[in-house]
């Protein structure tokens, strides 16, 4: 059976998605993504011709509100869940990557 | 407490009674918990000191008369946030996570006077059938510790069977309430989309996800869906229909009668244990018996559902997990150079399999060039399901059948085969994607395992089922059926 998806696109959508795979994992997410995208194109067996999409089905369509700004006064809560924070911010690593400047 | 030998009222009689503090029902209930779920493992954190004071609280100023959950303990399973108790989703990811505000269905419970005696266990950001996508523990089920409690509620699920508590909350995308209640031989509901505010659920699918009870009576399950229920201005997607008292319309025994059901004869097909089918035709026969008719329906479209939720759920799943990035909370990788590294190796770390194996999915059927042949046409399918559900429902009250193809399999059975696991769900997931009402209630047993029977109704219409779901009930003695302690069924 040709296969759906083969590695090269695997990695592409793991680099899309942010991450990263190994070799073996790659290979296992491979086939079984391979073998899952298999069971989604038994779609193809149903007439789809002139049917509309479904993407929700709640019963309220575009509820308005006013655009009112609520100051929640929790940013010490906020920031004592960030992995590390200095002075009201959240700290992150260098950002510029170094090595790319050579 | 043996919480077998009671329901939410007559519980809550007794400490308007004060035959029982709020205090020792409290303490009782993590006596139980201590005693069973050091092996049954349906608890991820307790609650207890938090617990104990809100209890010594209510004991002060006295238990409200009027309102049936003061004082009462529940457990809420951990992808519903609550304030200063860390909250998981059963993820690496989110270990450390102490959420700064409390899910709509929590702020609601705690002013009705819910105990939050702790947080169960769950497949990982929900996805999952079996809790052995946690990230942290494998829940029992509470029948026969050697099989899985299925999922992902599966905590929520173990922990009302055993009888640690009397009633749970969980969350259903594809059948998480209701599957793993059908593998314990409990009540479990999944309402009509927007019939319960998903503000504070961690979002996996969001146009698929509800919240729901879990309890071991119809009657019981009532209660606690009419104590959530309602539209809510943080979620948007929640209707403005009134809520109704949806116990008090289960007086009647007989409230059956006249009532025409619908049983698919895709749902009792290939692949449908024998056992199963049996307990789904003996109940089909009882439904007669109470003066309701049963006739054969057709959902030829429902065979597709599972290829097409997992084109649906993925990719919304891929979207709503972007936001762990290991910027603004969540796990951040010790092992970072550049942004770039943050992001990738945060998440590489932080997620299990199941969860990278689902946003590679969701990520693959929106890419360029695959969105018209994957998620447009899963969107479409996603009609077809919803037209042949109107279709029936149009002159049927109800539609009955199975929960699950199989009862409760063994741990590490499925867990490395996807597909398989996936293929569980064949039952439960089209009921999400049409949004309606289902419910799972005990309806026999296989080779010594609970089997569920699902219910699904009309949207909004959780009161016929409700009602069909305590008329049987009352008819039969399924539900009154308890695991012997340890699991050795």
């Amino acid at each position: 059976m040709a296969s759906r998806i083969d590695q090269d696109q695997v990695q592409h959508v793991a680099s899309l998605a942010k991450l990263s795979l190994n070799d073996d994992q790659l290979k296992y997410f491979t086939t079984q993504l391979d073998e899952i995208i298999g069971l989604f194109e038994t779609l193809n067996e149903v007439d789809t011709e002139g049917i509309e999409p479904t993407s929700s089905v709640s019963d309220q369509i575009n509820v308005m509100r006013d655009d009112v700004a609520d100051n929640w006064g929790q940013s010490e809560g906020l920031l004592a869940n960030a992995p590390e924070s200095e002075k009201g911010y959240i700290r992150v690593p260098t950002i510029i990557d170094e090595s790319e400047d050579e | 407490m043996n919480y077998f030998e009671k329901d939410l009222t007559s519980l809550h009689d007794d400490l308007v009674a004060k035959k029982i503090s709020v205090t020792d029902l409290v303490k009782a209930t993590f006596d139980n918990i201590a005693a069973t779920d050091p092996d049954l493992n349906a608890f991820l954190t307790l609650n207890k000191d938090a617990a104990l004071k809100k209890a010594a609280e209510m004991d002060e100023k006295g238990v409200d008369a009027d309102n049936v959950l003061a004082g009462i303990p529940l457990a809420i399973k951990d992808n519903i946030v609550t304030k200063g108790l860390t909250t998981t989703a059963a993820s690496k990811m989110l270990e450390n996570f102490v959420p700064i505000y409390d899910a709509t269905v929590i702020s609601t419970l705690n002013k009705k006077g819910m105990i939050n005696v702790g947080k169960t266990n769950l497949d990982e950001f929900a996805m999952g059938g079996s809790t052995e996508n946690s990230a942290f523990k494998t829940t029992k089920n509470a029948w026969d510790y050697t099989r899985v409690p299925g999922g992902s509620s599966g905590g929520s699920a173990a922990a009302v069977a055993s009888g640690e508590v009397i009633a749970a909350f969980g969350s259903d995308t594809g059948g998480s309430i209701r599957q793993p209640s059908a593998f314990n031989g409990i009540v479990g509901m999944k309402p009509t989309y927007g019939r319960i505010s998903r503000w504070g659920l961690i979002a996996f699918a969001s146009s698929l996800d509800e919240i729901g009870p879990m309890t071991r009576t119809v009657k019981d399950n009532a209660i606690l869906l009419s104590a959530v229920a309602g539209h809510d201005d943080h979620d948007l997607t929640t209707s403005t229909k009134e809520v109704p008292n949806f116990a008090a319309e289960l007086n009647d025994q007989t409230s059956v009668k006249g009532m025409k059901i619908g049983l698919p004869k895709e749902y009792l097909g290939e692949g449908v244990d024998q056992d199963v089918k049996d307990a789904i035709l003996a109940a089909a026969d009882k439904y007669r018996e109470l003066g309701a008719t049963v006739d054969e329906v057709s959902l030829p479209h429902n065979k597709y559902g599972v290829a097409a939720y997992y084109i649906i759920a993925s990719s919304e799943a891929s979207s709503n997990l972007q936001r762990f990035d290991g910027i603004r909370y969540g796990h951040r990788s010790d092992n970072v150079k550049n942004l770039e590294d943050v992001y990738v190796n945060s998440r590489t770390e932080g997620f299990g399999d199941e969860v990278k194996r689902r946003i590679m999915l969701g990520t693959f059927s929106l890419s360029a060039g695959f969105y018209d042949a994957y998620f447009k046409k899963a969107a479409q399918v996603r009609t077809l399901i919803i037209n042949d559900f109107q279709a029936v429902l149009k002159d049927h009250d109800f539609i009955m059948g199975p929960v699950t193809p199989t009862p409760a399999f063994k741990i590490g059975e499925e867990i490395s085969n996807p597909m398989t696991m996936y293929m569980n769900d064949v039952l439960t997931i089209p009921v999400n994607l049409a949004g309606l009402p289902g419910m799972s209630i005990p309806a026999g047993f296989a080779k010594g395992m609970p089997v569920g029977m699902q219910l699904i109704g009309r949207p909004f219409d959780e009161t016929t089922l409700y009602k069909a779901g305590y008329a049987f009930e009352q008819a039969t003695d399924f539900h009154k059926q308890t695991p012997k302690q340890g699991g050795n069924n």
